[in-house]
């Protein structure tokens, strides 16, 4: 599909449009519908629209395996640290009103940081399991 | 009967993926059996949550009725949770294809019998 | 919808019944949006008729892409199906009716959710992250768990000179 002009052209202009409302659905998760989950997806969808269109060759010269399976891991680990930092500052695990001097505040960087890493997963996950698909079926070809 | 309208669709969508995952032999066509016994299972959860006349969760002074946020919750993590096993439902699904050249339940099976056979053959 | 359903079930050849478990997630996400469950409408949006679907797709690449004639008769299963079905209708008759504000669901916890201590507008995510935050973290932990798995199961076993450079 690399040569059809109409798809290129389309794939331009949509996927940055793609992986910005990502960022909006994670960031304005709080005041309107979304969250880490659904940003997750989104982005990983719009990367998975370029590899479509340009090839999986291509997409894992852009974002490599390294960096996915690194996603893949942090996101985890960035929730659970976020539990472990409310530890560590004298509350309960995962418990973010000592996050920050009012409760309220650290309510909301808690669950900031917390939306971070369950995006950071949810889309880790799914590319990578889109390439090892993708993969799969080239080595057969 | 229009009370349990929403009931009764949702009994019928997870009446079908059950009749998909035990009638079908196809791997795939399980799969997707399954994930439309999982979405019956979103309607299930999320229909008791909806008031007449309220709103999306999302407090706002315009509105006092809002729907109940809990199944919203337990089903919008169920969802991705849902996906990531059925990419390794789909992942066995491609390795059993790569060892025995097939998805349906019947060949993998009679290929089974007629490997038992052999090797019962071999040991005497 | 009931239409796609019976459709998908009908249906032999995968690649269309692929294509109509897509049209499927959309009818079900616009099902949610009406039923008030914005967050959960996106995310079937993005996950039932996008990534799964390629999902699907990339898994059939990989596979026959038309479904063998059954062999067995379908009347076992149709009867058990039936009668599960006809139970399970029977049972909804004792559930709440619908939309029926006083039912045991909006009395317990959600009250609490709706005062909203925590200050976030939308009660979805805050009760996501912050009421049932270990909830979140388990459901991520599986997601991982799901992605390790399919990386074990999928990964090329690399041969000749590939397989020194992985030890170095």
């Amino acid at each position: 599909m690399k040569n059809d002009l109409v798809l290129r052209v389309l794939g331009r202009l949509m996927i940055p449009a793609i992986l910005l409302f990502a960022l909006y659905v994670q960031f304005h998760g709080d005041f309107g519908p979304g969250g880490g989950f659904q940003a997750g997806v989104i982005a990983a969808a719009g990367i998975i629209f370029y590899a479509l269109i340009h090839g999986v060759a291509a997409t894992r010269r852009l974002v490599p395996d390294g960096v996915v399976e690194t996603m893949v891991a942090s996101g985890v680990l960035i929730y659970a640290g976020v539990g472990l930092a409310g530890l560590l500052l004298g509350g309960h695990y995962l418990d973010y009103s000592v996050l920050s001097h009012d409760p309220v505040h650290g309510q909301h960087r808690g669950i900031f940081w917390v939306e971070v890493g369950v995006a950071t997963t949810v889309c880790g996950v799914m590319l990578k399991i889109f390439y090892m698909f993708a993969s799969r079926g080239n080595s057969e070809d | 009967m229009l009370a349990h309208f929403t009931n009764i669709i949702t009994v019928f969508l997870m009446v079908a993926g059950l009749y998909i995952i035990i009638a079908r032999g196809n791997l795939i066509k399980k799969l997707i059996g399954l994930s439309l016994f999982q979405t019956s299972v979103y309607l299930l959860y999320i229909t008791p949550g909806k008031l007449i006349g309220g709103t999306a969760p999302i407090i706002s002074p315009q509105y006092s009725v809002y729907s109940n946020p809990l199944p919203h919750v337990l089903i919008l993590t169920a969802i991705v949770v849902g996906v990531a096993t059925l990419a390794l439902g789909l992942a066995l699904a491609v390795r059993i294809r790569e060892a025995y050249g097939s998805i349906e339940e019947d060949e993998i099976l009679d290929r089974d019998h007629s490997v038992e056979a052999d090797e019962a053959k071999g040991a005497h | 919808m009931a239409i796609s359903v019976v459709a998908i079930v009908v249906t032999r050849n995968l690649f269309s019944v692929i294509v109509l478990s897509g049209a499927y997630s959309f009818l079900m996400a616009t099902v949610l949006v009406a039923l008030d469950a914005v967050d959960v409408a996106m995310t079937e949006a993005a996950v039932g008729a996008g990534v799964s679907t390629v999902l699907l797709l990339g898994a059939l690449h990989l596979c026959k892409s038309e479904e063998a004639k059954p062999v067995h008769k379908p009347w076992l299963p149709l009867a058990v199906s039936v009668s599960t079905g006809a139970l399970l209708i029977y049972g909804a008759w004792g559930l709440p009716d619908f939309g029926d504000p006083d039912a045991p669901i909006h009395q317990n916890v959600v009250p609490r959710y709706m005062e909203n201590e925590v200050d976030v507008p939308n009660v979805v995510t805050a009760v996501l992250a912050s009421f049932r935050g270990y909830d979140t973290l388990g459901e991520t932990t599986v997601v991982f768990t799901a992605g390790a798995g399919v990386i074990a199961l999928l990964r090329r076993r690399k041969k000749g000179p590939e397989k020194t450079r992985e030890k170095a």
